[in-house]
């Protein structure tokens, strides 16, 4: 049963170096408590697999948005994204050789996230074939399956996800609110320990079982702070 | 002429059919919805997780942390549409379901390759969806300004990485519209502002002329 905790201490649970999955795409889905939090920690050398890299200015009158507040104090020491471009510290980093990263098509991305928490070894996609991902280390080989090429991508875990719900029921449930959705429902099935940050805490029932988008079952912890956005 | 990039974006704007679904990139692709011809209405997928996403919204409507497009920016939803997750989203995309994408090139070339990604050494801002966009989607079409600041943009064969081989359908640009075919890159409108010779010089690839060679028309 999903343990219900403060955004602050669902930060203090993410571990020195530890892989993170945060869900997201540009911010609009990503659990900013906990990651406010985790940035206020400082905790460090974080292998961070996110869509993106966020960007500075977010729509909260923050400086740095999501995870870009991990990037801007150096907690990143590897990203896994599929775009970097609206983070112009990115590039700054990179040029630094202060971080490293890997640049995944986004839809390769989320099939390898998905593949690693449905137990499956790897994809098989026509995307990134004839060009330099090709030669990424994230990519197996190149299979032919009846006459068609792809190439074979590996899965993709983390031990550590952050999500983000709009509604989370006491049982752990989690329904997304408009285009939150994006990456956080693979991520929860990816992950040793997923953390559900939520805007609203609901009773078991006021999510319909139809509707219920990430199952209770694969959250450990669901962090919640009273208030909504 | 009126500004080039509305321009384009007009002439795009014409390939579309009634009931598309179309996924549009950034820049010149997002003025295309302005000008469908009367009775066409499309459906456009964003691939951060919408089918049926609508026009911008006025700010006091805006739900800039729940609702927003592939570039983060504040988005609505049509009566009818749907919020998907990345997996949907990319399995509508890779698996044949967009009818047609619309996006910008930092080069194409004659074999219909397209770089569009990044610039090693200088500017790597990632492929984003671009590679499945162009890989799934049933029709590509490349929106672009003619050349970079009079340095030709449609080349040979692409210098910078690819973005996918051979995915390219059609070209338009302020100076013309341009099929990739089998063997090689036809020419099937010309915009008569400009003459045969200045797009032939414009254009590093081969222009192999349409027998049914026409005016731009928008």
């Amino acid at each position: 049963m999903a343990e219900f905790v403060t955004p602050a201490e669902a930060a203090r649970l993410i571990t020195e170096g530890a892989s993170l999955m945060v869900g997201g795409f540009m911010g609009c889905g990503t659990g900013h408590r906990v990651i406010a939090e985790l940035a206020r920690l400082g905790t460090g050398g974080l292998t961070l697999i996110c869509n993106d890299a966020s960007k500075p200015g977010g729509p909260d009158g923050s400086d740095f948005y999501g995870v870009a507040k991990l990037i801007h104090n150096r907690q990143v020491k590897k990203l896994i994204a599929s775009h970097v471009g609206l983070n112009p510290e990115v590039a700054q980093l990179m040029n630094e050789g202060a971080i490293e990263v890997t640049l995944i098509p986004q839809g390769s991305m989320a099939e390898m996230i998905r593949a690693g928490g449905a137990g499956l070894g790897g994809v098989l996609t026509p995307t990134g074939l004839g060009t330099i991902v090709e030669d990424a280390a994230h990519v197996h080989s190149v299979v032919e399956v009846d006459g068609r090429k792809y190439l074979l991508e590996r899965s993709l875990r983390a031990d550590f996800a952050v999500i983000c719900g709009y509604y989370v029921d006491k049982a752990g449930n989690v329904w997304y609110k408009g285009t939150t959705r994006n990456f956080n429902p693979v991520m929860a099935m990816a992950a040793d320990v997923v953390i559900a940050e939520t805007e609203h805490v609901v009773e078991i029932g006021a999510i319909e079982p139809e509707n219920v988008v990430t199952q209770g079952i694969l959250v450990n912890y669901v962090a919640f702070d009273g208030g909504a956005l | 002429m009126e500004n080039a990039k509305d321009f384009i974006a007009k002439r795009v704007a014409a390939e579309l059919k009634d009931g598309d679904t179309v996924n549009l990139g950034i820049g010149i692709p997002t003025l295309v919805p302005a000008y469908l011809p009367d009775g066409v209405t499309v459906v456009l997928q964003s691939e951060n997780g919408m089918v049926g996403a609508g026009p911008k919204p006025a700010a006091e409507t805006a739900q800039p942390f729940h609702v927003t497009d592939a570039g983060g920016q504040p988005a609505t939803i049509v009566p009818g549409g749907a919020f998907i997750d990345s997996t949907t989203s990319f399995s509508l995309i890779r698996g044949g379901h967009i009818d047609c994408t619309i996006l910008g090139a930092l080069e194409v070339d004659g074999e219909g390759n397209l770089a569009n990604w990044i610039i090693p050494g200088k500017r790597v801002p990632g492929m984003g969806g671009a590679m499945d966009l162009v890989v799934g989607a049933k029709k590509v079409i490349v929106a672009m300004e003619h050349t970079a600041k009079g340095a030709p943009k449609i080349l040979k064969k692409c210098r910078l990485p690819l973005t996918a081989v051979g995915c390219v359908n059609l070209i338009i640009t302020e100076m013309a519209v341009m099929e990739v075919k089998p063997g090689g890159l036809w020419l099937k409108e010309y915009n008569p502002l400009f003459t045969l010779e200045e797009i032939k010089n414009a254009t590093e690839a081969e222009l192999i002329m349409s027998p049914d060679l026409r005016k731009m028309v928008v």
